[in-house]
């Protein structure tokens, strides 16, 4: 077995220009811009004001709710202005402007290089420390950690995931990352371990990165309930739901969380962040991130931080490629093409990939052969020829009876089709059309349940 | 710079509607290659006709009645009429070979809209009419002598098929006309073009599942019912292996399993229905061959069930996380 059971597709990997590149600090800016949503959930809200100086690690805009994340500064300098960007990801968003002044940073962080192993810690100042810091799932979805780590009432954590499958093709930000601080990671995982109160971890890491794997191996030979599961390559692996289904067998119902099966899915980014929040005390400010391309001079693998324009990393790169055509943040079959690198880094862009020009393009769509292979591609056991046509016929009652809401948007049937149908962006689009409809018919039905109780009280 | 902008995924398998007809067509010549060394010209001067007359139609179709951007570029109508002319005897009319390819074009493909909307195999659809219209030109098949440049001695011979029909019907003695197992699996056997051997077919289609272009549900589910539907069937006199042998040996039993029912068009999305289909398909195939008026019924078997595919794709896949009940 060792892989998910259902669907999946064989993308090249192309990890080759990125891969085993040491981990490069990018140097500080001058200006930067903190985006203030940089998490699934609500906007933080910012505590600083214009004029004020902050120092590194320095909390500046709290969480606005309990889907939500702290963040902080991820330089020392004045901030000038509080508005609104535009992110990596295109939309315009609340942000803080500053000036960035020395590299001063608050007292209580550690900033050796010295790994720490001892913590006495109760899971419950675990926790708190992570949610503290920010952290949030570095593996592109952004969801806030701590969330995950209290589990509704009735739900009962079993086993701990950590996804080190990295199934994207070109990115090597997590594999470089195990490779340079697996014994952080392992830590982290301990850390995890005891917050949740479970016994049991495994790491998925699939098997184009051996040295990985022996790594992680070695390092959690000696520690008690922690393992790697070497999986056989097909993307998308580290999808949440693909990846348990790997690990441990068994396969999340439709709509429901991870905990429903009893598992709690971390990535290796975050499990480091994790160990640096709880046992450094060090806020989430910076990630590994990828620069990488068949024609990027000098591809590689870059700890930046959040605020970062994406230019300047791109210039440690050795800058933009003669022949790009497309700047993808991110991988090839889910990150977004952006339309410039003027954007800030944050918490959620884990590479910059160039595409030539001849390969930028989309090849213009033929109809439809009806030969099933989107069928045999999807992960979630759908039918993607059937959602895209009902998309175009705004079908949507039709579009929920066949399960669109469990599309996890992976790309997998756009990819493999032999038409080159823009199957996911069609089922994409009906995905947030009904998503709206159910939430409006949702709200609906709570108003009128409401009024029906107010009637009853009378 | 001028910066391009589009949704995921930004990679693509590379795979495209081009490649897969043109892989199907290097999966037919193993094929082609034995009817050519058994027949001669008519193999390919029949081919040949069909093959320009499906394109030509296509085109003059596409773009003078339906206004469209001729889409033969796409080789879905070379495959078209390759397959036609596997189902003609070699020796046919070229005119009926152009009847055929209208009807298999104009008829089975372009009044639906062409590529992809077509409910029927349209080389089936072809090869039915000219079988309904001219039934003695197309079941009067040449001897497979070796390369023949002209028919004129006019030897014809009918086929095994045809054989094991009366044989079916308690004809006992002509158990010994049947051709021997070997000379029905490497082909020198009467019938079609490309009927004549098993085994070149057999190579070709196990080259499709091989290179994914096919899975191996429709074929094999075809090729079992078949045998299992023989062997409970056997008439008296010959032991129940051998009939099966033939059965599958015979006939377009193999050209129909791994190159006609897998058309993409006009078989079913999911691999349960692809089961259900090619199960159907063998049990249709066996009715016809053993009650039906005519000797062979691969052809009327895979079109009735393509008539049953829009039912067959209401079978969902199972999905992610549904629990088993």
């Amino acid at each position: 077995m060792n892989t998910f059971k259902i669907g999946g597709v064989h993308p090249q990997d192309n990890k080759r220009y990125s891969a085993h590149q040491q981990i490069v600090t990018c140097p500080l800016p001058e200006k930067a811009i903190i985006p203030l949503i940089q998490h699934i959930g609500a906007p933080a809200q910012p505590i600083v004001e214009k004029g004020e100086k902050v120092r590194v690690g320095q909390l500046i805009a709290k969480a606005g709710g309990f889907v939500s994340a702290n963040i902080h500064a991820p330089f020392s300098g004045t901030i000038t202005k509080i508005d609104t960007t535009v992110d990596a990801w295109g939309a315009r968003v609340p942000a803080i402007f500053m000036d960035v002044e020395g590299d001063l940073w608050e007292e209580d962080i550690d900033r050796t290089t010295a790994v720490v192993r001892e913590s006495q810690m109760e899971p419950k100042e675990i926790i708190d420390r992570i949610t503290a810091a920010g952290i949030v799932g570095l593996g592109g979805a952004c969801f806030p950690t701590h969330v995950k780590l209290l589990p509704p009432p009735g739900k009962k954590a079993e086993m701990l995931i950590i996804n080190g499958v990295e199934c994207e093709p070109y990115l090597t930000c997590d594999h470089q990352l195990m490779l340079e601080h697996g014994e952080e990671i392992i830590i982290g995982i301990q850390l995890l371990m005891r917050a949740l109160g479970i016994k049991r971890a495994v790491i998925g890491i699939e098997k184009n990165k051996p040295d990985a794997i022996a790594r992680m191996q070695a390092l959690c030979s000696r520690i008690l309930g922690v393992s790697v599961i070497p999986l056989n390559m097909k993307y998308p692996q580290g999808g949440e739901k693909q990846l348990i289904d790997a690990c441990i067998g068994r396969q999340v119902p439709s709509g429901a969380l991870p905990i429903e099966v009893g598992a709690v899915v971390d990535n290796v980014a975050t499990v480091y962040a994790v160990y640096e929040a709880v046992q450094k005390r060090k806020p989430l400010i910076s990630r590994v991130i990828t620069i990488t391309g068949k024609s990027v001079a000098k591809p590689g693998n870059y700890e930046v931080r959040f605020g970062t324009p994406l230019a300047d990393v791109v210039a440690l790169a050795g800058g933009i490629p003669e022949d790009t055509g497309k700047i993808i943040g991110g991988g090839p079959m889910m990150g977004r093409a952006m339309n410039s690198l003027d954007m800030p880094a944050n918490k959620r862009v884990s590479g910059l990939l160039f595409l030539p020009e001849k390969e930028s393009r989309r090849i213009e769509p033929e109809n439809c052969i009806r030969c099933g292979k989107c069928v045999s591609a999807c992960p979630m056991g759908l039918e993607p020829y059937l959602l895209s046509r009902q998309s175009e016929l705004q079908m949507w009652d039709e579009m929920k009876q066949h399960s669109v809401m469990d599309c996890i948007e992976c790309g997998c049937c756009q990819f493999t089709c032999p038409s080159h149908r823009p199957l996911l962006d069609y089922v994409r689009m009906g995905k947030a059309k009904v998503g709206g409809i159910l939430r409006a018919r949702a709200a609906a039905a709570k108003v009128a349940a409401e009024a029906a109780a107010a009637k009853n009280n009378q | 710079m001028k910066l391009i902008v589009s949704a995921a995924p930004h990679a693509h398998s590379g795979d495209s509607v081009r490649r897969n007809m043109l892989l199907v067509i290097a999966a037919l010549m193993p094929a082609y290659a034995v009817s050519v060394a058994a027949f001669g010209w008519g193999a390919i001067i029949t081919a040949a006709i069909s093959i320009v007359a499906c394109v030509g139609f296509e085109w003059l179709i596409a773009k003078f009645i339906l206004k469209q951007t001729p889409t033969i570029g796409d080789c879905s109508a070379i495959l078209t009429g390759l397959l036609l002319a596997f189902n003609l005897p070699c020796n046919l009319s070229w005119w009926i070979v152009v009847i055929g390819a209208l009807v298999a074009i104009g008829v089975g493909k372009m009044t639906f809209g062409g590529l992809g909307q077509n409910p029927f195999n349209p080389a089936l659809v072809g090869r039915v009419f000219l079988l309904i219209s001219f039934p003695v030109q197309m079941t009067t098949w040449p001897r497979p002598l070796g390369f023949q440049t002209q028919y004129l001695d006019a030897i014809t011979a009918a086929t095994p098929l045809a054989h094991m029909k009366q044989i079916m019907k308690g004809d006992s003695l002509l158990i010994d006309q049947l051709p021997s197992l070997w000379d029905s699996f490497v082909g020198v056997i009467g019938g079609s073009l490309g009927e004549v051997c098993a085994i070149a077919l057999l190579i070709g289609g196990l080259g499709l599942i091989a290179t994914r272009v096919i899975t191996w549900h429709i074929p094999v589910s075809i090729l079992a019912t078949m045998a299992i539907f023989a062997w409970l069937t056997t008439p008296t006199g010959m032991c129940g292996h051998e009939y099966v042998l033939y059965t599958l040996l015979t006939g377009g039993a193999i050209l129909g399993a791994f190159f006609m029912a897998t058309d993409y068009v006009t078989s079913p999305m999911t691999n349960c229905g692809k089961l259900i289909f090619g199960v159907c398909i063998g049990l249709i195939v066996m009715v016809i061959r053993t009650w039906g008026a005519y000797p062979e019924g691969m052809s009327f078997a895979i079109l009735i069930m393509n008539a049953c595919v829009p039912l067959l794709n209401k079978i969902r896949p199972k999905r992610f996380g549904e629990s088993k009940k």
